[in-house]
C-alpha cells in the first residue's frame, strides 16, 4: 500500500517532549529585543526546516521569514517555566 | 617592573601572502643550499644568512643591529624557479577552478544569480551567522556553479576537473601544470570573488600557487651544536636546503633547455618538497625523513596535536615561582593552611615593594641573606631589584652590602613565610576545587603538608601522590585568590549543593567512638581530648560517681564545638531504617537531636561530618559562614584525633573471627544452596523448569541459580555478622561510615560469593567449562564461578582463578572509563570555556551571543543550592516552628529520602566505584545501598 502524504501525519508540537514554540509578531519581537538589550543575531538561532517551525508554516498557511523570532516555553526542572527565543535562520 | 596595557589588539586577521610581499618582507634572497663555509661562518644569501638574525650569543644583527633576544629575527626568501602548488589550500583551488570559466575566467553564474547568492550570504551575516556557516553557503555557490557546463559569459564549454591527491589537477584526464592553473586563477575577476567567500583585498587566488616561498627566521629554526663541536641543524632547515637544491637544478635544466621530461620531473620533486616543507604527514605520499629514518617535523607537525605549540605552549605553559612535592597529612594543620619544606620556601619567593614603612624591616631581612642560619625559619632574600630593573642576586657575602643600599622604590624577592598566599593544585584538575589557595606554614621536612579534611576536594591520597604550589606574585592576585580561591569558600560543593570537605576516616571514628551511647572520660581523659582546640572551657561535669569523681560525656565534649545556638534534628549513618523511630529512645543511638548548640542525643559519625553528606556541617557553612564552618572543622578534626587516642582503636583480621558454631551454620547453609542449584540444573536437564516470561531456557536457570546463590552470599553474611557487634572495630568503622561496608566484612567472614564478567556468571575459557577441572556442560554453583570461602578462610585454587577473572574485569572497566571520562571532559571545556554570566543574569560567548537566557533556567548557583534546590522549605520551617514534634518527623522522613539521592550523584559513584575496584574488588551482582 502506499500512502501519499500531503500534511504532516503527525503534530509534533503535541508530543509531550516538544515545548511549545510560537512565531512572535514584529512588535512582540521588538519587545523581547528592547528588554533583552540584544541585537538579532545575538539570539540563540533555529533553522526554518526544524519540524516545529514548519508546522508553524503550515497552521499559519504563509511562510515564516527568517529573522522572525520564535518563543519557546519549556517546562523545566529547576524553574517551572523557562521561556527561550529563538532566531529564524535559513536552512 | 612595567605593568599595565601599552597596546590593546582591536582585531586579528588572517590573510594569504602575496609573492610581492614575501619579497618586501625579505631581509635577503636566499639562493644557495649551503648554509656554512669551511671556517664556521654562515654564507651570505644562504638559509643560515646573519640578515636573517641571531641566534648566537654576542653576535649582532646584520639587519636591525640588535642582539639576541632583542631581534626577532627576519624573513628571507626563496625564489622557485617553477611556480608550485600550496598543499593548505588545493581544496580551495579546486573549488576555484571547477566553478570558473576555463577561457574568460568568470564565475559560472549570471549576474543576477551572484546577486541573489551574495544577498542571502549577507543575510546569514546579518542575523549572526559565523564564518562557519558563510564558508558553507560558498561552498554551496561554488557547487551550483560547478554544475554548469556551458559559460553564461562566453559560451565556452566547461571541462570536468579532478584532483589527484595531494597536488595534481586533471582536466578530463590531462595534467595542468601549476603554471596553468596559474594563469587559470589570474583570470578571474574580483567581483566573482566574493559570492566564492574570498575577499579579493586580502587574498588573490593566483596566491594560493607559490612563486616565492618565504624562508622563516634562525630564531625560528636554531642550530644546535652538539659536544662532539658539530653542528645539528633544525628540520626545517633540512628541508629548505632540500627546496633550494631542487630549485637551483630545475633552474638550470630548463635554463640550458633541457627535455621537457627532465624539466617536469624536476618540478615534480620540487611540489614534493615544497609539499613536505608545510605538512610531512600529507596523505598520498611519502613523508620526508631524516638519514636516520625518523621522519622529519614541518611546519604543520609544529602546531598540530598534543605536542603542538598550541596545546602544549600555548594552553599549556610552565612557570616560575611554583614547587611539587610529595603530600602527607597533618591534622594539625587549619584545612586553609599548606605545610610547605624550608627547602622549597627558601627557594620560593614573594616580591616585596620597598617602603619607607617597611624598609627597616627588609633591611634586616636581606641580611640574612639567602640561606640564614637559624634555629627558627626565619625569610631571607634571593634577589633584589632595581627601580631601573637590574636584578641584584643575594649572596652571604654581599647581604650586608645590598641591605645597605636599599632604597624605597627597590624590590625585594622575599622567602615565603608564614601566612603567604599560595595557590595548591593536584591534578588532573577536574573541577574547580582542584585547585585552591591556601596560607602558607613553613616546617621541617621534605614533604607538604595538608589537613585531611581537604583530601575529597583533590582526590588526594597519601600512597605517594604529588601535588604543585604556585606562590602568587602581585597583591592583585592576592586578594582575588583570598576572596574567591580559600579552601574555605569551597566546602560547599557546586556539583551538589553539600559540603565536599569534611571529615573522613579516623576523624569519623573518632568522633564515633567519642558520641556513641554513654561514653565518659575523666578529667584527664577530658582534657587531652580538647587540649589543641583554643577558645573553649572545660564545663561543669555531668556525672560524679560515689567517691566523688568527676566525669565527662563525650557528647557534651563534643557539643563544644558546635555553634551555641545550633539546632538540628537528623539520622546519623548507623540508623537502621526502622519502619518505626524512636527518636531520642533509638537503641542505636542513631536519633542526632541538637539543641541550643548541645548533642542531646544521637552519634556523630559520617551523616553528621564526612565530606558529602555532613548534615552538620552542612547546616554551619550555609547558616554561620565560611569562617565558623572553618573554625569547626578544624576543631572537629582535633577533638576526633583527640578521643581516637584517648579511646584507643586498631583493627586486624582477628575482627573477622566468627564462632566455629557460626562457621559450620554457614558452611550448612551454602551446601544447601549449592544443592538447590543442583537440582535447579537437573530439572533443567529434565525440562521441568518453568520458563519466565520473555526468557528463554537457559537464561530462566541463570537467573535462578544467580537469585540462589545471591541469597546464599546474603545470608552467609548475615549469619556471620550476627557475630560481629558494634564493639568491633572494623564493625565501628563500617556503620559509622568511616571506610569499608557492612558486604566487605561479610565477604571477610562469611563468603566472597557469585564472581560475575559482564553481568553474568564465568562462562568462558575451555570448550563447554571454565576449567579442565569440571566436566562438559557442568552448570553446578562451584563450575561457574561461586566462591564459597571467605576472603579470611582462603580460596581455593579454582576459586582463586575465577576470583581474577572477575577482578580483571574491574580493573579493565576502570582503565577505559578514566581515558574515556578524560576526554569527553576535555571536550566539554574546550566548548564550554568562553562562556561567562553576564550581570543580567543571561550566560553569553565571548561574541556576546546569549547561550542561557537565565543561567541554569532559573538563576540559582548550584554552590548555594539545597540540593541543587533553590530553597530548603523544610529548613525554614524548623526555624519558624521549632519543636512541633509531629510536624517534624514528616519534614524528617522527606528530608532523609532527599538526603540520599545525593549519594547517587554520577561523579560521585563514579569515583566511589573507581575506588572501590581498584582497592578491594568485589564483582557480586547486587552490593549494598
Amino acid at each position: 500500500m502506499i500512502f501519499i502524504v500531503e500534511a504532516p501525519q503527525f503534530n509534533v508540537l503535541e508530543h509531550n517532549l516538544v515545548p511549545e514554540h510560537r512565531l512572535l509578531t514584529k512588535e512582540e519581537a521588538q519587545k523581547v529585543l528592547a528588554k533583552l538589550r540584544v541585537t538579532k543575531d545575538q539570539l540563540p538561532k533555529i533553522r526554518r526546516s526544524d519540524s516545529c517551525v514548519r508546522l508553524i508554516e503550515d497552521i499559519r498557511g504563509q511562510p515564516i521569514d527568517e529573522g522572525s523570532v520564535i518563543e519557546i516555553k519549556r517546562n523545566s526542572e529547576t524553574a517551572e517555566v523557562a521561556v527561550a527565543y529563538r532566531l529564524v535562520i535559513r536552512g | 617592573m612595567m605593568r599595565g596595557v601599552s597596546k590593546r589588539i582591536g582585531s586579528i586577521k588572517f590573510a594569504c601572502l602575496s609573492p610581492e610581499e614575501i619579497r618586501k618582507m625579505s631581509a635577503t634572497k636566499i639562493i644557495t643550499a649551503d648554509t656554512y663555509d669551511d671556517d664556521g661562518f654562515p654564507i651570505d644569501m644562504g638559509l643560515m644568512d646573519p640578515h636573517l638574525g641571531v641566534i648566537e650569543p654576542g653576535l649582532r644583527c646584520k639587519t636591525c643591529g640588535h642582539k639576541v633576544d632583542e631581534c626577532p629575527g627576519h624573513f628571507g626568501n626563496i625564489d622557485l624557479a617553477m611556480p608550485v602548488i600550496h598543499v593548505g589550500y588545493v581544496k580551495e583551488i579546486k573549488k576555484l577552478l571547477q566553478s570558473t570559466c576555463r577561457s574568460c575566467g568568470r564565475l559560472l553564474l549570471t549576474e543576477e544569480q551572484a546577486k541573489e547568492y551574495m544577498a542571502s550570504m549577507d543575510q546569514v551575516e546579518d542575523l549572526g551567522g559565523d564564518s562557519i556557516e558563510l564558508r558553507d553557503m560558498a561552498k554551496i555557490t561554488a557547487k551550483d556553479a560547478a554544475a554548469r557546463m556551458i559559460c553564461p559569459h562566453c559560451g565556452a564549454d566547461q571541462l570536468k576537473i579532478t584532483l589527484d591527491k595531494p597536488t595534481t589537477f586533471r582536466e578530463d584526464g590531462h595534467k595542468l601544470t601549476p603554471k596553468e592553473v596559474r594563469e587559470r586563477l589570474e583570470r578571474i575577476p574580483d567581483q566573482d570573488l566574493d559570492p566564492l567567500g574570498i575577499s579579493p583585498k586580502s587574498c588573490r587566488p593566483e596566491w594560493m600557487i607559490l612563486t616565492a616561498l618565504p624562508v622563516p627566521p634562525v630564531t625560528v629554526r636554531p642550530s644546535i651544536t652538539l659536544e662532539s663541536g658539530d653542528r645539528s641543524e633544525d628540520d626545517l632547515t633540512h628541508k629548505l636546503v632540500d627546496v633550494l637544491r631542487i630549485n637551483q637544478r630545475l633552474r638550470e635544466n630548463r635554463d640550458a633547455g633541457a627535455p621537457q621530461l627532465i624539466v617536469e620531473d624536476l618540478w615534480e620533486l620540487l611540489q614534493y618538497h615544497v609539499t613536505t616543507y608545510f605538512d610531512n604527514q600529507t596523505s598520498g605520499i611519502p613523508p620526508a625523513r631524516h638519514r636516520s629514518g625518523r621522519p622529519l617535523k614541518t611546519l604543520v607537525q609544529r602546531l598540530k596535536g598534543k605536542e603542538g605549540r598550541f596545546r602544549s605552549n600555548l594552553s599549556g605553559k610552565r612557570v616560575n615561582f611554583s614547587a611539587r612535592t610529595v603530600i602527607s597529612p597533618d591534622p594539625g594543620l587549619s584545612i586553609n593552611e599548606v605545610g610547605v619544606p624550608e627547602e622549597a620556601a627558601r627557594e620560593l619567593t614573594v616580591p616585596v615593594n620597598a617602603t619607607k614603612a617597611n624598609i627597616e624591616q627588609l633591611k634586616i631581612m636581606v641580611k640574612r641573606g639567602p640561606t640564614p642560619k637559624m634555629e627558627n625559619y626565619l625569610p631571607g632574600v634571593n634577589y633584589v631589584i632595581r627601580p631601573d630593573g637590574r636584578r641584584i642576586r643575594v649572596t652571604e657575602k654581599n647581604a650586608e652590602t645590598v641591605a645597605e643600599t636599599l632604597e624605597p622604590n627597590f624590590i625585594v624577592e622575599r622567602h615565603l613565610q608564614e601566612g603567604d598566599v599560595v595557590l595548591f593544585n593536584r591534578q588532573p584538575s577536574l573541577h574547580r576545587m582542584s585547585m585552591m589557595a591556601h596560607t602558607v606554614r613553613v616546617m621541617p621536612g621534605k614533604t607538604f603538608r595538608l589537613n585531611l579534611c581537604v583530601c575529597p576536594p583533590y582526590n588526594a591520597d597519601f600512597d605517594g601522590d604529588e601535588m604543585n604550589l604556585h606562590v602568587l606574585q602581585s597583591e592583585e592576585a592576592r586578594a582575588e585568590a583570598i576572596i574567591l580561591m580559600k579552601v574555605q569558600e569551597h566546602i560547599m560543593s557546586p556539583r551538589f549543593g553539600g559540603p565536599i570537605i569534611g571529615a573522613i576516616h579516623d576523624h569519623i571514628t573518632g568522633t564515633f567512638l567519642l558520641t556513641y551511647r554513654d561514653t565518659r572520660f575523666d578529667k584527664g581523659q577530658a582534657l587531652q581530648i580538647m587540649a589543641k582546640i583554643s577558645n573553649i572551657q572545660l564545663p561543669e561535669a555531668t556525672i560524679k560517681d560515689k567517691s566523688g569523681k568527676q566525669y565527662w560525656t563525650g557528647k557534651q565534649l563534643f557539643s563544644l564545638i558546635l555553634p551555641k545556638d545550633l539546632r538540628q534534628t537528623f539520622k546519623s549513618s548507623i540508623c537502621q531504617k526502622c519502619n518505626v523511630c524512636k527518636k531520642e529512645a533509638c537503641e542505636n543511638d542513631a536519633y542526632v537531636r541538637i539543641k541550643n548548640g548541645q548533642l542531646l542525643s544521637g552519634t556523630i559519625d559520617e551523616r553528621a561530618i564526612g565530606s558529602f553528606k555532613g548534615r552538620i556541617l552542612d547546616k554551619i557553612s550555609r547558616d554561620y559562614g565560611s569562617d565558623m564552618s572553618r573554625e569547626f572543622l578544624d576543631n572537629v578534626t582535633r577533638m576526633a584525633i583527640g578521643a581516637i587516642m584517648v579511646k584507643g582503636f586498631t583493627t586486624g583480621i582477628d575482627d573477622e573471627d566468627i564462632p566455629e558454631e557460626a562457621k559450620r551454620q554457614i558452611d550448612a547453609m551454602l551446601t544447601d544452596s549449592i544443592d538447590k542449584v543442583d537440582r535447579l540444573v537437573a530439572a533443567y536437564h529434565n525440562g521441568e523448569l518453568e520458563q519466565m516470561p520473555g526468557r528463554s531456557m537457559e537464561e530462566t536457570l541463570e537467573v535462578m541459580v544467580m537469585q540462589e546463590l545471591g541469597k546464599a552470599r546474603d545470608s552467609a553474611g548475615q549469619t556471620a555478622g550476627q557475630h560481629l557487634g558494634i564493639e568491633n572495630s572494623a564493625v565501628q568503622m563500617a556503620r559509622s561510615g568511616a571506610r569499608g561496608s557492612m558486604l566487605n566484612l561479610s565477604q571477610m567472614a562469611g563468603c566472597i560469593g557469585q564472581q560475575a564478567v559482564r553481568g553474568e556468571r564465568l562462562s568462558r575459557g575451555y570448550h563447554k567449562r571454565t576449567l579442565p577441572h569440571f566436566e562438559k556442560g557442568n552448570l553446578g554453583a562451584k563450575a561457574k564461578g561461586f566462591v564459597i570461602n571467605s576472603y579470611k578462610s582462603g580460596l581455593t585454587p579454582t576459586e582463586f582463578f575465577f576470583h581474577s577473572m572477575g577482578g580483571r574485569e574491574g580493573l579493565v572497566d576502570t582503565a577505559v572509563r578514566t581515558s574515556r571520562s578524560g576526554y569527553m571532559q576535555r571536550r566539554l571545556i574546550n566548548a564550554l570555556e568562553d562562556l561567562k554570566l553576564k550581570q543580567d543574569g543571561t550566560v553569553r560567548n565571548t561574541a556576546d551571543s546569549i547561550i542561557q537566557f537565565q543561567y541554569g533556567e532559573d538563576g540559582v548557583d548550584p554552590t548555594r543550592s539545597v540540593n541543587s534546590k533553590a530553597i530548603d522549605i523544610d529548613d525554614i520551617l524548623y526555624e519558624v516552628l521549632g519543636d512541633e514534634a509531629d510536624l517534624l518527623a514528616k519534614v524528617e522522613d522527606k528530608k532523609m529520602g532527599g538526603y540520599a539521592t545525593v549519594e547517587k550523584d554520577l561523579m560521585e559513584t563514579f569515583d566511589e566505584d573507581a575506588e572501590e575496584t581498584a582497592e578491594e574488588p568485589e564483582f557480586e551482582s547486587g552490593g549494598e545501598e
